[in-house]
This record gives structure tokens, sequence and C-alpha cells, in this order.
């Protein structure tokens, strides 16, 4: 009788890592069919172009780095990170921009580090932000909702034509950044705004948030690191909400409803592997990228800060792991860290 | 000029002070460290066998202390070279032993075939062999340390050196895989 | 029922409980096996010795193993039969090696020995209950099996007793059942221990998934101080730890024990095994065992005899060995899987899970740690399993302590709940081990320093010794020397004066002797004339004889005292001075020998000359011969001369056979080196001193002889040891060593016995 020789526990719980990252593809599809009915099937192309260039750069530097491919290929955590980009990359960008994109995520975010669970930074807000910095041109050109046929979108994506001036507009947070004498009420008249937040981007981020929500409901992450970002957001934006003057930063709803705020708060801070570990510190996690996300809005140079918001967070997760540290059973207070000789 | 003899003097009288300060700050507060020696000593292993040419670890510490290689004990092996290596900030190296790194080995005398001759205890040097003259000896297992010194001197060679081994309370699970090193990644590679 | 506060526990995860599967069916008596295995050492500590020996008739409770040492447990034998072996066998461990164990031929009997139960423990010392306990061989059924009477003899205040019925591993029921059905049994177990222990409250937890026990354990404890406390279902709740918290609110410090906060734990099995012994009289002999998972046919509850091999109670269970999958001693969360089926039962085996594939399938591999926290959620202890994980890998040790890894209960939580299917709990027991092995390292580090600088000290002390001993005979010397130089030092005239005063004061007294003897003669010569009686002449006669003698004594000391300044005073400064008149004698022939053309008188001053240096080389040679000691040592010198040989002799014969050379080269050597060892014996004998500590230690008298036929059987002895454990020796060598040893024991038999 040869029985396997295995330390316990025997048994196994049903997560696996596979079904986790299928569950987030999964609970984006809301968000994907939502900007797929307001700007066409650009969102879809570049889903798929994405998760094309995710999967080639995953699988020739897995090759590289001498590893099994097709083993790590299954986990899905590329396809994610394709289709988290995919989502945050304005519908119509060019080709070669989704490449840059996708590419730096998986090379320089993700398997440079290591790979999987070993990058310290969220490798599809390091394509973003690699993206946003070398061409920020293209990648701040959202088209206006129902704008864009399929071939013409082809066409854009793929440098043939150029659509003339007007298929693309400012979003909403980029006209506000660059209001200087409209007051808010005024500002609503712009196209650019719809009911609560930006035109589309509220749908989009309802969206998201039912995507969240279900994912919440299936308890792939705690409630902290989205809960914090989203208080975090709403709370600064309480702070500086001085009314509907021409200074005005926008309403807490609108700050909500607008940008990637959503997609940030479920899908994006919710990264475990570039996140803090700890419960609490999951909750100063999204409190401190919700409150950099308004900081940016408000102050910064660039409409939407929701990216650089968790790029700077990732830098501060160890910190926060180390200060969130949970008090061990049978100890009278947190250890943190160690002295040479204890 | 005057400016360039203030700025002048201004600096000299910042120079005093602050070298005063370090001065007396070293002085009061000195760290008082284990001297190096004494640190190299306590992560030798202790076994006190001279194959590293120093009569006993104490000797062989003092002479790291005084800039002798790092890799010269095959009883502490890899480990204990880790060790010096952190301990001094230097490059580990390999080990510097015909044999490489042995296993924890204990003395074992045959008992039958013991003269009494008491040459190995007189070798030892942690005195684990009991005995005396013309008296069968006997090492006692827990204070050996598997120098093998006492190997050579025995004049009827009933001295063997035994791999100590593990029972069953000191059995332990080994180190897993680490993740994603795995069986599947020989299987592709092979293929 | 007041429904005492409960606390909460951090972390617990709910896995599939599946015990259903067997909690329906009471408790069964399996078949008494043939054969039992029953291991000597079955918790932590040292084995216990046995008392009986292969052969023996053993009756059913008999103890047949006594504890070692005072934590350890004796061992009772679990039916009547005959003891078939003592030796390692099989023992269920995740290891597998075997371990000491007393085989019991079952006679099929069952036969007790007469029972000695305790009517009255209430009149019973504490001391006495205790030893009772610890008779009985009752260790913690839980778990770890800890020695249950060293438990409650701690020395602190227990304020609470916990008596724990949790059972949260899933698939066992042996608990739930055991409650159901011994309720009484348990409730007068624990009156027993809450007699010794004198608790303020006693609390019995037990999950909320076992309502039957529950409803049992409360009917049972109606009328007693005792309360029953159900616990919501989470696994591991059941641990002790977690149950005293989730009861109480305390944590257990670390390292310490339940005890340091005034808790004690103990499993409703260990209760009615208390029981049991206290008031039956019988030791632990048997335990409920739960036989489940999907591979057996009928899974049940039994009460095993400790050492009945596994095999016979799966059988017994109806175990389909083609749907095995695993088989596990203990739950599926932190039990054990077993390799080898043979293994017995023993105290500790509370379940034993047949699982199909299906049921418990192979760990898929394990994928990189993604961070996602659910470790730590899931962590009894509130640990960081992901950051263990880490350093583990890393064998960062510092960290791996600063992160409290020693605190890590091993319940298998992390892991069970890891997305990633990283067997975190092994990399923790690795790095664990590889902690105490360091730590023990260490600790055998810092025994071989203190015992390795002990014994330099004591060298350094016996040569300091030695050389102070040394120092002290060289002053001596030194002051003797000093003294006898002292008075010739200042004036070897005044010496020599002396000395004449001394023979003058001798020959002044000798004088007087003389004188009045002579005085003495002449008035016995007056009487006689007067009186001539015979008694008178012998007195005359006898005086005269005196006074002769008297004046002849004089007469050689005046004589004496003539000749006295030419001899010399002492030897040694005779042969100085008889050396150097030698030398300057050699020196002035020299000078004369030189000369070209000696005339006569030069000649004849040269003749005179050898003649004088033949003389005083003569007086020297007798002068040498006689300073000289006696030449007793030329024996020991012999003695020497042959040790100092056969050492050669034997490192010659080493090297050679350490270069390699083949049997002719090292033929003669051998040779050599048995001639040289006969030398020695020889030289040995013809030394007839024995050695030194040959005087002190041997107690019975040995001859040289015998003790030489001794040595020559042990050397003997010795080489045909190295070649029978040489596999290169050649058979020739064998048979010569073998003969050798044949001649020495021959020699030592042909002595007679009490020489």
């Amino acid at each position: 009788m040869a029985l396997p020789r295995i330390t316990s526990p025997h048994a196994h719980g049903p997560n696996r890592t596979q079904r986790v990252m299928l569950l987030v593809l999964a609970a984006a599809i809301p968000g994907a069919l939502a900007q797929c009915w307001l700007y066409g099937a650009g969102t879809l192309i570049n889903l798929f172009w994405a998760s094309a260039v995710a999967l080639g750069v995953e699988a020739a530097a897995l090759k590289l780095r001498d590893r099994p491919v097709a083993f790590f290929l299954r986990d899905g955590s590329a396809l994610v990170t394709a289709a988290l980009l995919a989502l945050a990359l304005p519908p119509y960008a060019p080709w070669w921009l989704t490449l840059v994109a996708v590419g730096s995520a998986i090379l320089f975010g993700k398997q440079l580090y290591g790979g999987l669970g070993q990058n310290p930074f969220n490798p599809a807000m390091i394509g973003y932000v690699v993206a946003l910095v070398s061409f920020p041109v293209p990648m701040t050109q959202w088209p206006a909702a129902h704008a864009v046929g399929l071939l013409d979108g082809l066409q854009q994506i793929l440098g043939i034509v150029t659509l003339p001036d007007g298929w693309a507009r400012a979003t909403a947070l980029d006209v506000l950044k660059t209001n200087r004498s409209l007051t808010v009420e005024e500002l609503w008249q712009n196209p650019a705004f719809g009911h609560f937040g930006g035109m589309g981007a509220e749908i989009v981020n309802l969206a998201f948030l039912a995507g969240g929500l279900f994912l919440l409901h299936k308890r792939l992450f705690g409630w902290q690191a989205p809960v914090g970002m989203l208080a975090g957001l709403f709370v600064m934006s309480l702070l500086f909400w001085n009314g509907s003057g021409s200074d005005s930063h926008g309403s807490p709803l609108f700050h909500l409803l607008s940008g990637a705020t959503m997609l940030g708060a479920f899908f994006i801070v919710t990264d475990p592997a570039s996140g803090a570990t700890s419960p609490r510190g999951r909750l100063y996690f999204g409190l401190g990228v919700g409150v950099l996300t308004y900081v940016i809005r408000a102050w910064g140079g660039y409409p939407d800060g929701v990216a650089f918001a968790v790029l700077l967070m990732n830098m501060a997760a160890p910190t926060l792991d180390y200060y969130t540290r949970p008090r061990t059973y049978g100890h009278a207070k947190t250890q943190r860290g160690f002295k040479a000789g204890d | 000029m005057s400016v360039v003899i203030i700025g002048i003097g201004v600096l000299l009288a910042l120079c005093l002070a602050c070298g005063a300060i370090l001065g007396f700050a070293a002085v009061r507060f000195r760290v008082q460290g284990d001297p190096v020696a004494e640190r190299i000593n306590a992560l030798l292993p202790q076994t006190q066998c001279g194959q590293c040419g120093y009569p006993g670890c104490k000797p062989y510490a003092e002479a790291i202390a005084g800039g002798d290689r790092i890799n010269k004990c095959p009883p502490g092996g890899e480990a204990t070279i880790q060790a010096l290596a952190d301990l001094l900030d230097v490059e580990p190296e390999p080990l510097d032993a015909e044999g490489g790194e042995k296993p924890p080995m204990v003395a074992f005398i045959r008992e039958t075939e013991c003269i009494g001759c008491t040459k190995c205890i007189q070798a030892c040097p942690v005195d684990a062999i009991v005995g005396a003259a013309r008296q069968m000896h006997t090492v006692i297992a827990a204070e050996c340390t598997g120098c093998d010194l006492c190997v050579e001197p025995c004049p009827v060679d009933c001295i063997d050196m035994i791999e100590v081994g593990r029972d069953l309370q000191g059995w332990a699970w080994e180190r897993p895989l680490p993740p994603g090193r795995l069986i599947a990644s020989d299987a592709e590679r092979a293929a | 029922m007041s429904m005492p506060k409960l606390w909460p526990m951090p972390g617990g995860i709910h896995p599939s409980e599946r015990k259903a599967l067997s909690n329906r069916e009471p408790i069964a008596q399996p078949p008494l096996p043939a054969r039992l295995i029953v291991p000597l050492g079955q918790h932590i500590g040292v084995p216990a010795r046995p008392l009986v020996g292969v052969g023996a008739p053993v009756l059913k409770g008999q103890k047949i193993a006594e504890a070692a040492d005072a934590r350890g447990l004796p061992v009772h034998a679990p039916t009547s039969g005959t003891v078939v072996a003592i030796g390692p066998q099989s023992y269920p461990h995740a290891s597998g090696p075997p371990a000491e164990a007393i085989v019991i031929d079952s006679d099929g009997l069952d036969r007790w020995v007469p029972l000695a139960p305790s009517g009255d423990y209430r009149s019973l010392s504490r001391e006495a209950l205790l030893a009772l306990i610890r008779d009985a061989g009752i260790a913690g059924l839980g778990g770890a099996g800890f020695p249950t009477a060293a438990k409650l003899a701690t020395g602190s205040r227990i304020a609470t007793l916990v008596i724990n019925g949790a059972e949260c591993e899933p698939y066992i029921t042996a608990d739930d059942r055991l409650m159901r059905e011994r309720a009484r049994e348990l409730v007068a177990g624990i009156e027993i221990l809450a007699h010794l222990l004198g608790p303020e409250r006693v609390l019995i937890g037990i999950e909320d998934n076992k309502p039957e026990a529950i409803g049992a354990v409360s009917e049972a404890v109606a009328g007693t101080p005792f309360m029953v406390v159900s616990v919501p279902t989470l696994y591991p709740s059941g641990g002790e730890k977690q149950l005293i918290q989730i009861l109480t609110g305390l944590e257990v410090p670390s390292g310490g024990l339940p005890a340091d906060i005034g808790v004690l734990c103990q499993n409703v099995g260990t209760c009615v095994a208390v029981h049991d012994a206290v008031l039956l009289g019988r030791p632990l002999i048997s335990r409920i065992t739960t036989l489940t998972g999907e591979a057996l046919q009928r899974p049940m509850n039994v009460e095993a005899l400790v050492g009945t091999p596994i095999k016979d109670l799966l059988a017994f269970a109806g175990l389909d060995e083609r749907r095995l999958g695993r088989l596990l001693v203990g739950g599926p969360m932190m039990g054990f899987s077993l390799a080898d089926a043979a293994a017995p039962v023993i105290k500790t085996s509370n379940c034993l899970l047949a699982a199909t594939p299906e049921e418990l399938p192979a760990p898929p591999p394990a994928m990189p740690c993604i961070r996602c926290g659910d470790c730590a959620e899931a962590c009894p202890a509130s640990l960081l399993p992901q950051q263990l994980l880490f350093y583990a890998q890393g064998e960062d040790h510092e960290q791996l302590q600063a992160h409290n890894l020693f605190d890590c209960i091993e319940c298998g939580a992390c892991a069970y709940v890891c997305p990633s299917s990283i067997p975190l709990v092994q990399h923790y027991r690795a790095a664990k081990a590889q902690l105490r092995e360091q730590a023990d390292r260490q600790a055998r580090a810092e025994q071989a320093r203190l015992r390795f600088e002990a014994r330099q000290e004591r060298l350094r002390q016996a040569e300091a010794r030695k050389e102070a001993e040394r120092q002290a005979r060289a002053e001596k010397a030194e002051r003797m020397r000093a003294a006898q130089a002292e008075a010739p030092a200042d004036d070897p005239l005044a010496r020599l004066q002396a000395k004449k005063a001394g023979v003058g004061d001798e020959v002044k007294k000798l004088k007087i002797e003389a004188s009045m003897a002579q005085v003495a003669l002449k008035k016995a010569e007056k009487q006689l004339a007067a009186h001539d009686t015979p008694e008178l002449q012998a007195q005359v006669e006898t005086l005269r004889r005196a006074a002769e003698q008297a004046r002849q004594a004089l007469d050689e000391a005046q004589a004496k005292q003539a000749a006295e300044p030419a001899a010399t005073p002492t030897a040694a400064p005779d042969l100085k001075k008889i050396k150097i008149e030698a030398a300057m004698l050699r020196a002035q022939i020299g000078k004369l020998e030189r000369l070209e053309l000696p005339d006569n008188a030069e000649r004849a001053e040269l003749e005179r000359l050898r003649t004088a240096l033949g003389t005083a080389e003569a007086q020297l040679r007798a002068l040498e011969e006689q300073a000289q000691p006696a030449p007793a040592a030329a024996p020991n010198d012999d003695l020497k001369r042959a040790k100092i040989a056969l050492a050669l002799k034997r490192a010659e014969l080493k090297k050679a056979e350490k270069t390699g050379a083949d049997d002719e080269e090292l033929a003669p050597l051998r040779a050599a080196l048995v001639e040289a060892e006969q030398a020695l014996h020889r030289a040995e004998a013809a030394s007839g001193r024995p050695a030194p500590e040959h005087v002190l230690i041997d107690k019975r008298p040995v001859s040289a002889e015998e003790r030489a036929r001794k040595t020559e059987r042990a050397y003997a002895r010795a080489e045909l040891h190295k070649l029978e454990r040489d596999p290169a020796a050649s058979p020739e060598a064998l048979v010569a060593a073998r003969e050798r040893l044949a001649r020495a024991e021959q020699a030592l038999a042909a002595q007679p016995l009490d020489s």
C-alpha cells in the first residue's frame, strides 16, 4: 500500500488563484459592457488586443526566465492585468499605445520583479502611467458617447486614418481641471457632464461598482481597501467642496462617479500582491489612495489621479504592514521589527 | 577682508565645537560590544577539532579576527561560513576542506577492543571520554563534539565515528518546494 | 442552563464537517486482535522500560513497562496473552521508522489482573491520587498525549477547569459518541479532577454541532456545579489555547502553560480514563477511536485496545483497499498520513481516516504567494502566515522569531484557505525544526566551549602545579648547595683548620681516656698487691686490656692526624682535581712533544710526565666508576628502546598501509611489528618493574608474563577485528590474524589460573 506522505492539512478549501482571477474577470464584465454600449467596439478591441499582448509578453518573459510557461499562463493573472488596463485606456487608443502599456505592465510591472506575487507595484497601473507620461495626448482622448463607428474605430486604432477633430473630447474631470471662470452650475451644461458625474463615466462607474459588490459578496477580498478608498475620496471632496463656484473641485458624488474611481476602488486597490496585507493595513491603504486621488485631481497636474495614487501607496504598503501587524495570541503587545541578538 | 577673517573664525569655532561634541559623545556614549574574536567564537561550532589548523575554536576565532579566512571550519560548514560572512560583512567563500561538509558525528569506542590505554582520553578536547588506565573507556555521546581527535591516537583502532541519526522525536518535515518551483517545470524542461 | 459569556476567537475556518459519516452508530467493540503491538513510548519523553521478558505470560491490565523517568508513564498489557517480542516495531508516525514496543500474542481469554479500585478517593491524599492516575498510564487523549498526572501536578492555583469536548476537527466523532454514551462516567471523572484541583468553576466546552452530546452531558451534570457551554462551531476552537480563549477570554502566554493563567484543560476522554482508573482500578489500555472515511464500508467508533494493529480495525470497518487514497491518523486538518497500516493504535490515536482520492485529493502544485492575506484572516493565533512563509523560504531565522513562528499551533487553517495551495504548515514545521536544531547546536557548542575551556584551565593548573613543584625542588636544591658551599666558600684554610681541630679534639679525648685507663689500672694493681683475690686479678686484666686499647686508639689517631693533610677531603673535588691535573699533564706533554729537538733532560721530563698522566688517568677512571650510579637502569632502557622500536614499526606499517602497499610489502613489516611487540614483552618481563599505575590500580596482582599474554591477545583481537571490518582484507591475512588470536588465547589458557 503505497500511500502518499503529505503533511497536514489534508483537506483544502475551494479557493484557488485561478478561480480568483476568473472571478475578477467576470466582475469586470458589467463595466466592459457599459463601456462598449457607450463608446462602441473600441473597448472590446482594446480588450482582445491587450489580452493577446499580455499573454505573448508573459509567455516570452517566462520562457526567458526558464519558468514553466503553460503553468503560469493558466493562472490568469496576465489576463486580469490586460483587462484592467484595456478598461482604463481610452477606447480607440492606437494599437501601439496599448502594446506599450500592456507590454510595460507585464514586463516591467511584473515579470522583472519575479512574476506573480512578487510585484511591489500594481502592473496595470505601471502600464497606465508609462503610457500616460509618455503619450499624454492619445491617453486623454476619450471619445464622445456613441460617436465612433466600428470601421472608423478600427482604422483609428490601426492608425490608417486619423479621425476628424471632434470625435474625441475632454472628460468631465478635464473640463473641471481646466476650468477658470465657469461656475459648476454652468459646467453641468457642458456635454461632458452627465447626471451626477462625467457623462458616460457615471454609468461605467456604476457598472464597476456592481461588479465590485459581486466580488465583495464572493468574499474575494475584504471590504477594507475599497471602503477605505471611497471614504478617503468622499471625505476629502466633502472637506474641500466649496459649493459650486468656479474654483470648486467638484462635489463628493461627482468624484465618486467620475474617472476611474470605481475601477480603482474594486479592481485596483484590491490587488493583494502590491497592497497591504493586514485588514487594518488595507483600510489605511485604501484611505491613502482615496486621499491622494483627490489631491491629484484637485491640485495636481493630471485630471485623474487614481493610477498615481495607487503607485504611491504601493510604495507605502510594506510600512503600513509593518505598523499594522496584529497582536499575536499570547503576546502582551504587538512586537515590531526585531533587535539583533534578541 | 574682515569678512573673510570673521568667516574663517566662525568656521573654526564651529569645527572646534562640533569636534568637542563628537569627542565627548565618543567617550560618553561608547558602545561596549564584545570583542570581535568573542563574537566569532560564538558562531563557531566549538567542536575543538583543529581541522582549521588551529588548536581549538577560540584560537581560530582570534585568527579570523586577525584576518584569516573564514572558510576553514568543516564541522560548521556553509552555515557557519554564512554566519561569519554576515558578522564580518565579507563575501562568503566555499568551504576549504577535502571532505567537504560532514554530517554531525559522534565517537564510539568498541568496548571489547579497548585496551585501556587512556590515549583517547588525553586527546579529547572536551573530556567526553571516561575510563581509567587498563579499564575500558567509553564516550559520553551527549558531550562528544565529533571532532575525531581521539581516533588517531588509539593504538588498537577501536574508535569509530558514527553519524548522528535522528530518532522519532528528532524527526522533522523537510522544507517543501518553494511555490512555483514545481515538478511541472522539470517535466516541461524535459519535454 | 445559564449561558456564560463567550469570547470571540480570531480567525478560524469552516471546513466541511463530515461527522455524520461516523456518529450515527454506538461505540462498537472490535474483535480481540491476535497480536498487539504496544509501543513503549507513546508521548514526548523517554520510552518506558520493559518489566517483562519475551515468553512471559501477561494478564490484561498488568503493568508491562515502567516509566523511565518522573515524567514518563508506565505501559499496561491491553489483553492477556504471551509476550512474543520486545524490539523495534512499526509505529504510527508520519516518518515511518519503527519504535521500541512489546508484542503480545493474545490468548483470547482477555483475563484481567485483580483490580484494586479505590472506593473513596476523597480520603486519598493528593499525592496518592496523582500516583494512581500516573500508574494507570493516563495521557491526554485529545492530541499530544501529555502525561495527565504531570499536567495535574502543576504548582499553580487553578481557578478554571476547562473540559474540552469541542472536537472541532472534521470527521472525528470519538468524543461526541463518548459524551453521548458515557456522560455519567465523564462527570464522575470531572469530579475527581475537581477534587484534585479545587477550581472555582468547571466549564465543559462542546461545539454546537453536537446537540446530542450537549444534551447528554447537561443531563449528567445536573446537581453539580459544572457548567456545560455550547461553543460555536469553528475550526480550531477545540485547540487548548483557543477553547480557553473562547470560554474565559484569557490567553495562554506565549511559551507558557494554561496553568500560568490559572486554567487547566482536559479532554473528555481523559476524564473518563481518570474515572476508570480511580473508581474501577483499570489502567488506560483502550480508547475510543473513530474509523471513518469513504473508503470504509462501515464507518463507526470503536473502543480499540491500545496496540491493536490499524489494519485490523480498518478490516473490521470494511476497508475497500481499491478506493483508499490516503490513510490518516487523526483528522484531515492535523492528522498525519500513515504509510504502514501494520502500526498499532496508541493512546493518542483518536481517528483513523481512510479517505478516497476524491475525498482528499492530492494537493495541486503550489503557486506563488499573491499575498492575498486569507491566511492571516484564518489564523487563530493572529500570525501573519504570508510573512512567515516569506521568511521561512529565505531562512531568515531572526525574522521568523520576530514574527512569532513558535506561536503557530499548526492547525492548518492557513494552508486550508490558501488559494495558491502552498503547504504553509510544512514550511513552518521545517522552519521550526531548523530553528530548534540551530538552538540545540548552539547549546551544544556552548556546552563544548565550556568543557573545552574547563579542560584548558585544568591542564593549565596542572602544568602550573608541576612548574611550581619543579621550582620548589630547584629552590631546595639551590638552598642545599648554598648551605654546603657557605663554609668553604669564605675560607678553605679555616675549614682545614677546623678539621684539624676536630682531629686534635679526638686525639685529646683519646689521650684523656688512655691516661684515665692507666690511672685505674695502677689503682687496681695496688689493690691487687694488697689483697690477692681472683676477682681483683680478673679486674686488673680487664683494665689492662682497656688501657692497652686506649693507647692503641690514641696511637692510631695520632698517626691519622699526621697523615691527614695529605688526603683530600671528599671524592668529588678529587675527581675534579685529578681531571685538572690530567689535563695539565696532557698539555705539558703536548707542549714537550711539539719540541723539535728535545734534549735529554726534556726527554726524561716527558717520560716522567707520561707516567704521571698514566697514573692520573687510571685514578680518574677508578674514581669515575665509583661516582657512577648503579647500573640498575639498564633493563629500563631496554624497555624504553623496545617501546620506541614498536612505535616506529607500527608507524611504518601504518604508513605502508596508508600508501596502499600490497600484502607482500606489508608482510615483513607486520612480522617486524610482531617481533617488536615480542621484544617489548621480553623487555617488560626483564625489567621486572611493573608500571607504576599497575601497582595502584590492579587489585589482583598480574604477573608480567600474564600481562604480556593478555596484551598479545588484545592486539591479536584488534588486528582480527580490523581485518574483518576491512572489505579489502585478504583472506590470508584474516587466517593469519585468526591463528594469532588462537595462539594468544591458548597461551593465556595454558597459564595456570591462580598465577
